[in-house]
């Protein structure tokens, strides 16, 4: 490079945690409610904090693109499962399907038959319940990448969380592997097509991801992965048993958490709890490696105020819920227009917070001769170390 | 630092030990350069430094390994990564992160360094191999010679006292191949490191070498001592140490500049002679065998070929240099019609390569992909040889022949993947050259070759040039290119830039230049060979 080109080094973005949890905030909130209107705004928050906040030259940040479609293609299943085999709900007939008959043992399902449009507009807000739970994760994964979150784990799942890394690295290799070995067979004059084909192509791919595996693993071993640090047996004990206790406690108080009225208290002190003692629990077998982290992400204002936006949605729906705010649940009896609890409402509007709160991550630009630093978000305060 | 005492090792399930009673002393700050023919241990000596022989291998190790104090017996690979920093053959497979930056960083968080030690470190390895315009660039982006300086970083910021390195230049062009070099003699003068590395091209690393060990294979014993005296009579030497044994040059020049402070006298006595032009560029009236027309190439929005026009015709051995990255393995995989180009015509024997059958495309044209064991499906070199039989519908043996020919007395029973570079080269050259196509193309053929695979290849080519074959070969190796190539084509960001007579445009580029070249500069010498000749007909005369 010339003397006289200068390079910017990039802005470190939000720490990706901070992304997940407000992900998971929304996702769990839409999770709580199947008012089509709050579902819809849900997604809506989510979609403008991406196109919003997101590093477009970043190759994942167009995974909620993907995301959409795929929630489009669950409400599109979803409906047909119902029109198929769905429970018969009495209303309006929009149409009749003929019916099979089925022996007396299979009650309860039926395949074909009169179509409601109470039974057609319950399957399409379940769908759209499942589609927006799905864009809110691809907000997740386009706002900061998997990899970034896998940084960040804990020491002691540290080494597994490599082993996701490698995996995911992967799969765009095993592509170029395949696209090399299909030409080769070519030159060799053999058929790339058919099931001959396939076979050829399958053992060598695999043997080069198995000599690439093996040469990646020997590169890591000299490079000091998996050192340990020696501790007693009873500490290891109370690590795993305290994690263990931790995770059902945590599953469980998800459970509650999504499904209302399952648990006390909406499941919340079930998660609390479950959450202190898998953070010992991690905590503690952490101690057996004694592994440091290169410029971690750090957590400050941004990222506080960002995770905080997710938790005062989800508060705010099970609010309502708990307290039987009228239209939190959609009922298609009578048939009508969805009404809009308001606190629900305003509780997911607070979700937008990011769009301005979060800075936007910035890839390293070459300016030739500039010398002023790229104008960007003005929140000073994760201003770029480098 | 390094100290190997009465070390022997056999991999598991082998007969003969790979090494047998090695005493080896590599002392602090030296660099140490370890040669040999492929298969003859070089590999397995270098990972023994660090315990991944037999830690990781398996396989049965006798004798001890000392590095600095520590024995490889108690210390297993990762306890070594502080002292021992190993790069392996392809730095992209050793990458474990996804930037340059972290995986700088990547050693130094194992060890559970402080941040701001680790902070300084990266900034400091950043700035020692050049590397600061890079450090926030994925790391698949990078070119052959940057990776290979980011994986040389990515050791050293864990500060070892040892670098050891396995061919680390085989894959690289002859300018990332110095800023490889410069960078590593830069840590053995400024930080006193111990460097042991191994390589086939000994015309680029030897000059900067201070001793040599000479792994001569099947259980001989090393040979250890100053570069000069151990290169006199190694069977592995670059041109420029068999240009000094012809001219009986003592001490042995390692580099060009010593050389030529010697070249006086050998001056004189060819001044009377010209090179004869070996292999001969067939007539002008020969029609293109292949060529290309404003053929252009382009992956999503990289333009590897820039509205190229190229001919070769029967009897031509073409050269393709340039760069990595610079669009010559894109121009063999259009005269193989891989892919369809983005635009312009491929025409090879009077068809467009691309749309052709398989087994109509073989009798046209043989590639030999870089990676030669991409080719190679079968469980042994007979199957091998029969499938190619079957599958190009020639009659059973003719590839078995073609191969007697390319390699003789190769082991028919030898899984391919068993067998050395060299010898899988000759395999897939045989499963290639089979059907007889009369274009055959080459994508950097000496990658992993010593010189006896060298030169039996400089001569089948010259042969099958000879036998009205035309040869495109996409290299990096200058060596290679003085002793067979009749034309040279230098590529640059996928235009042209050069298409001439291989002297020509070798002698004239400083970059590609041939050792001889350099020492007998302006006189258009290329090779050994040909100042062996003169210098022959020379005695004749007189």
């Amino acid at each position: 490079m010339s003397r006289t080109a200068r390079v910017v080094s990039g802005r470190r973005g939000l720490h990706p945690g901070a992304w997940w949890l407000w992900a998971a905030c929304m996702a769990g909130a839409a999770s709580r409610t199947t008012n089509p209107v709050l579902l819809l705004l849900i997604g809506a928050v989510a979609v403008y904090v991406v196109s919003a906040r997101r590093n477009p030259s970043a190759p994942w940040s167009r995974s909620v693109v993907v995301f959409l479609r795929l929630g489009l293609v669950v409400i599109v299943i979803r409906v047909v499962l119902e029109i198929l085999f769905g429970i018969r709900l009495p209303g309006h007939v929009l149409f009749t399907l003929p019916q099979v008959p089925l022996p007396s043992w299979a009650a309860g399902v039926s395949i074909g038959g009169p179509v409601t449009a109470e039974a057609f507009i319950q399957s399409v807000v379940q769908g759209l319940r499942l589609a927006v739970v799905l864009i809110c994760f691809g907000a997740a994964n386009s706002l900061a990448s998997p990899y970034r979150l896998l940084r960040c784990l804990p020491a002691v799942l540290y080494e597994a969380g490599v082993a996701i890394t490698v995996s995911l690295s992967f799969a765009p290799e095993l592509v170029m592997a395949i696209t090399d070995i299909r030409a080769a067979r070519r030159l060799r004059g053999r058929p790339t097509r058919g099931l001959s084909g396939i076979r050829g192509t399958a053992v060598p791919v695999l043997e080069r991801a198995l000599d690439r595996s093996l040469q990646l693993a020997s590169s890591m071993d000299a490079r000091g992965y998996g050192r340990r640090v020696p501790v007693t047996r009873g500490v290891r004990r109370w690590a795993s048993g305290s994690t263990a206790a931790g995770i059902l406690l945590l599953v469980a108080g998800l459970y509650g958490v999504l499904v209302a009225g399952s648990l006390p208290g909406g499941g919340i002190p079930f998660v609390a709890v479950g959450a202190v003692l898998v953070g010992g629990g991690l905590a503690t077998s952490g101690r057996r490696t004694n592994r440091s982290r290169y410029r971690p992400d750090p957590w400050r204002r941004p990222e506080w105020l960002v995770s905080a936006s997710g938790a005062v949605v989800v508060a705010t729906m099970v609010a309502s819920g708990m307290l039987g705010t009228p239209g939190i649940q959609f009922v298609v009896y009578p048939l009508g227009p969805p009404t809009l609890p308001l606190l629900a409402a305003v509780g997911i509007l607070v979700g937008l917070v990011p769009a301005w709160a979060a800075p936007v991550e910035q890839q390293p630009v070459e300016i030739p001769g500039a010398v002023s630093r790229p104008t960007g978000s003005d929140v000073p305060s994760v201003e770029a170390v480098a | 630092m390094i100290r190997f005492v009465e070390v022997s090792f056999t991999y598991a399930g082998a007969e003969d030990p790979t090494l047998d009673r090695v005493d080896l002393v590599v002392g602090e700050g030296e660099l140490c350069v370890v040669v040999g023919p492929t298969g003859s241990g070089k590999t397995t000596l270098l990972r023994a430094v660090n315990g991944l022989v037999p830690h990781f291998t398996g396989g049965r190790l006798s004798g001890e390994v000392l590095v600095d104090g520590r024995s490889t017996r108690d210390f297993p690979p990762r306890e070594l990564a502080d002292v021992v920093g190993m790069v392996g053959q392809n730095p992209a497979a050793s990458f474990v992160t996804d930037v340059v930056e972290d995986e700088l960083a990547y050693t130094m968080e194992n060890l559970g360094l402080a941040p701001d030690i680790m902070r300084r470190r990266v900034e400091d390895a950043l700035d020692l191999l050049g590397l600061h315009e890079l450090r926030h660039r994925p790391l698949l982006t990078l070119s052959g010679g940057q990776q290979q300086r980011v994986a040389i970083g990515a050791v050293l910021t864990a500060s070892p006292r040892v670098l050891v390195l396995d061919e680390p230049t085989s894959a690289l062009d002859p300018a990332a191949a110095e800023e490889v070099l410069g960078s590593l003699t830069r840590l053995v003068h400024d930080l006193g490191l111990t460097v042991l590395l191994a390589e086939h091209r000994l015309e680029r690393v030897l000059p900067f070498a201070d001793s040599v060990v000479l792994v001569p294979g099947q259980g001989r014993p090393l040979v250890v001592g100053p570069a000069a005296e151990v290169m006199v009579d190694s069977p592995v030497a670059p041109p420029l140490v068999d240009l000094g044994r012809l001219a009986g040059w003592d001490p042995l020049p390692l580099s060009i500049r010593d050389a030529r402070r010697l070249v006086g006298p050998l001056r004189e006595q060819l001044a009377g002679s010209v090179p004869c032009a070996a292999p001969a560029p067939p007539p002008a009236t020969v029609a293109a065998r292949a060529h290309l027309e404003r053929v252009t190439v382009r992956y999503d929005q990289l333009v590897a070929l820039d509205a190229v026009d190229f001919a070769v015709r029967d009897g031509e051995v073409v050269a393709v240099m340039g760069r990595n990255g610079s669009g010559k393995s894109t121009l063999l995989s259009q005269l193989a019609g891989v892919f369809p180009p983005t635009s312009g015509t491929v025409d090879v024997s009077g068809a467009d390569p691309s749309t052709l059958a398989p087994r109509a495309l073989v009798a046209r044209v043989g590639l030999v992909p870089q990676d030669a064991g991409v080719l190679l499906y079968a469980d042994s070199v007979a199957a091998e040889c029969a499938s190619a039989d079957r599958d190009t519908g020639l009659p059973p043996g003719t590839t078995a022949a073609v191969l007697e020919r390319v390699l003789p007395d190769l082991d028919e029973d030898r899984h391919p993947r068993d067998l050395s570079e060299g010898q899988r080269l000759a395999l897939a050259l045989a499963v290639v050259l089979a059907p007889a196509p009369p274009l055959l193309l080459l994508d950097e053929p000496t990658r992993g070759l010593d010189y006896l695979g060298k030169a039996r290849l400089v001569r089948l080519l010259s042969e099958l040039a000879a036998g009205g074959h035309a040869v495109v070969m996409a290299t990096h190796d200058v060596e290679l290119v003085a002793q067979v190539a009749t034309r040279a084509v230098v590529l640059a960001d996928g235009e042209v830039v050069a298409d001439g007579p291989a002297r020509e445009v070798v002698c004239h580029s400083p970059v590609f230049a041939p050792q001889v070249a350099k020492v007998l500069a302006p006189d258009p010498w290329l090779t050994v060979g040909e100042v062996r000749n003169a210098l022959e007909m020379e005695t004749v005369r007189g």
